[in-house]
């Protein structure tokens, strides 16, 4: 098998699954709706067990204690232009773990462009950089730091 | 997690149908494990990983260990650090998979099926020390860029296979051959079919040597599939990016090979040592080879209490790229006496070693308890960081553990 061949698969297979994952949505839209009309419409039978599971979009962007659920990214001016580019290939983890400068920054999105096939930002590339940087400053480390988040504990031997 | 709540039984079944069964089932995977779409990613028990492991990134999966989860001798696969660079390739068929050998240096271009290769040539077992060439990244000041790695992105596993050099010697290998190349069927981020996530490769010479292997079995089973199942090339002592998973073709290179994550700053160090933070042009920047001599003590857990005038055991291993480790040392009082530890001999070249020491502590008080080894050139590890560069390469400071006396 080519690893094109492979591929269409896969493609097709998520297309099937986003197109899938739709679907479930538009039903879980329209029972949401009929439900909240109705709220007994779905019960069939008086003990039924068989809960009605429903896909709940509402929480997308939630924000708690000022963390954005979802990507785990602070809320922040900017947040969503971050949000909208910059998790969609990797995860907001790796953004999160990586402190940099705006110089170094912006290189690395240079980068990202040149050989990750991430689109050019536009306006956008300096409300994200200004975000990061604010957000996310480099710490001071030193050449060693102190050890830290100790979890003591008494060794039996 | 949240918004998942919504798939039943039914549902499942369903939806396995409609994605294609093959996917569930098809598949020759290890048990417990199903496609991410399906599920929330639980890392721990898709991967079989143990719970104190510490994920770093959860698209691509990067995740580490702890030190002490490092103490085995023979590291398991609940144990094992996860770097990917893309998306873990789905719909693996091992009894369909091949292996092409092809390339500039190829005297004839081959496929072979992977049953053939086990069968075809003589199967090798070794302990093999692999570390990623990022591990203790998080040290670097300023910061390095990629996955803020700790300690835990090494391991040394029994690898079973055949031997590249028997593979590449079936095919032919011109005179001309400098390096070689993988190519893997993992998928890029972008989705882009026509971009490798990795690419990457060692000189002819390393290729050659007996314990470079084709491997097919980690610690006696199938490769878990987050390891390169059915097939990893695996070069101990190097960087472990160069010891590709999921491997379907190796190029027999004319010049250095040339993937992705092989050229620009990745897996490279600056040729000439440069100042903290200093940009360095790509051109001046060198491919890791060899990884320096390291050590990591791996019991007890950092943290221990333990009583006045109790003696305390310290073990852990030591390895040292292409090199053997000559002698482990420890120190209680940051280096300004140092203690030696006994040491063992590797099982086979590239293996990591294993240290012993019996500490004693003079009173009471807050110690730290730092281990040093040195390569059998006599070169150690730095108690400070090495030299910084871009990418936070090649961190062998000491490792060292928190202890109280009380
Ligand atoms: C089109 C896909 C794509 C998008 C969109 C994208 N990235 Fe990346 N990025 C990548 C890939 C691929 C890597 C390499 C991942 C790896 O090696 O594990 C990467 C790596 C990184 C790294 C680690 C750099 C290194 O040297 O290892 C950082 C930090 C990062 N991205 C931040 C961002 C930020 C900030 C954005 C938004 C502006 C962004 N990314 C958007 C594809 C993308």
């Amino acid at each position: 098998m080519s690893k094109e061949e492979d591929f269409r698969k896969y493609i097709k297979k998520v297309y099937r699954l986003t197109a899938l994952f739709s679907g479930l949505f538009i039903i879980a839209g329209g029972i949401l709706v009929i439900y909240s009309v109705n709220p007994d419409f779905f019960n069939f039978r008086k003990e039924s067990t068989t809960p009605v599971y429903v896909a709940i979009e509402e929480d997308e962007d939630t924000i708690e204690n000022g963390i954005h659920v979802r990507t785990g990214l602070v809320d922040a001016e900017g947040l969503m232009t971050v949000v909208n580019n910059c998790t969609n290939c990797h995860s907001a983890k790796l953004v999160i773990q990586n402190r940099m400068n705006e110089e170094r920054w912006n290189a690395t999105i240079k980068w990202m462009q040149e050989t990750q096939n991430l689109w050019d930002l536009g306006n956008n590339q300096s409300i994200i950089v200004n975000y990061l940087v604010t957000n996310y400053p480099p710490p001071e480390l030193g050449r060693r730091a102190n050890l830290s988040d100790i979890d003591w504990y008494e060794l039996k031997d | 997690m949240k918004r998942r709540e919504f798939i039943n039984k039914a549902g499942l079944t369903t939806l396995s149908t409609i994605i294609g069964a093959e996917i569930v089932y098809g598949i020759n995977l290890p048990k417990d494990y199903s496609p991410l779409a399906l599920q929330d990613p639980d890392p721990f028990k898709m991967f079989n990983k143990h719970k104190e492991m510490v994920v770093l990134n959860d698209k691509p999966w990067n995740i580490e260990a702890q030190a002490h989860l490092l103490d085995d001798a023979v590291t398991p696969n609940s144990c094992m650090f996860i770097r990917n660079n893309g998306l873990i390739p789905k719909d693996i068929d091992a009894k369909a998979w091949t292996l092409t050998i092809d390339g500039e240096s190829v005297t004839n271009k081959k496929t072979y099926a992977l049953a053939d290769l086990k069968t075809k040539f003589k199967q090798y077992t070794y302990q093999l020390t692999l570390e990623c060439g990022g591990n203790g990244r998080n040290e670097f000041n300023p910061p390095a860029k990629g996955n803020q790695w700790s300690v835990g992105a090494v391991h040394s596993a029994n690898w079973t296979g055949v031997r590249l050099k028997d593979v590449l010697e079936d095919a032919g290998i011109k005179s001309n051959a400098v390096y070689i190349g993988y190519h893997a069927t993992d998928v890029h981020l972008s989705m882009d079919p026509t971009k490798e996530p990795i690419s990457r490769g060692c000189p002819i010479s390393k290729a050659l040597q007996d314990e470079t292997l084709l491997a097919f079995k980690m610690n006696g089973e199938d490769i878990p599939i987050a390891h390169g199942y059915p097939l990893r090339l695996v070069a101990g002592g190097w960087p472990a990016s160069v010891s590709g998973k999921w491997i379907n073709r190796i190029s027999i290179r004319n010049k250095v090979h040339d993937g992705t994550k092989m050229t620009g700053t990745a897996y490279r160090v600056p040729c000439e040592p440069v100042a903290p933070g200093e940009k360095v042009k790509d051109e001046d920047m060198c491919i890791i080879e060899s990884m320096p001599v390291k050590s990591l003590i791996t019991y007890p857990k950092t943290g221990a209490i333990i009583n006045e005038g109790n003696t305390l055991n310290i073990r852990g291993h030591a390895w040292a790229g292409e090199l053997e480790v000559r002698k482990t040392e420890y120190s209680i009082d940051f280096g300004a006496t140092w203690q030696v530890c006994r040491i063992e001999k590797p099982v086979n070249r590239l293996a990591w070693q294993h240290f012993k020491a019996e500490v004693k502590f003079p009173k009471k008080g807050y110690y730290e308890v730092w281990a040093k080894a040195t390569d059998s050139n006599g070169v150690s590890q730095p108690m400070l960081l090495p030299g910084w560069n871009p990418k936070g390469y090649l961190n062998n400071a000491c490792h060292r553990i928190a202890v109280k006396v009380k």
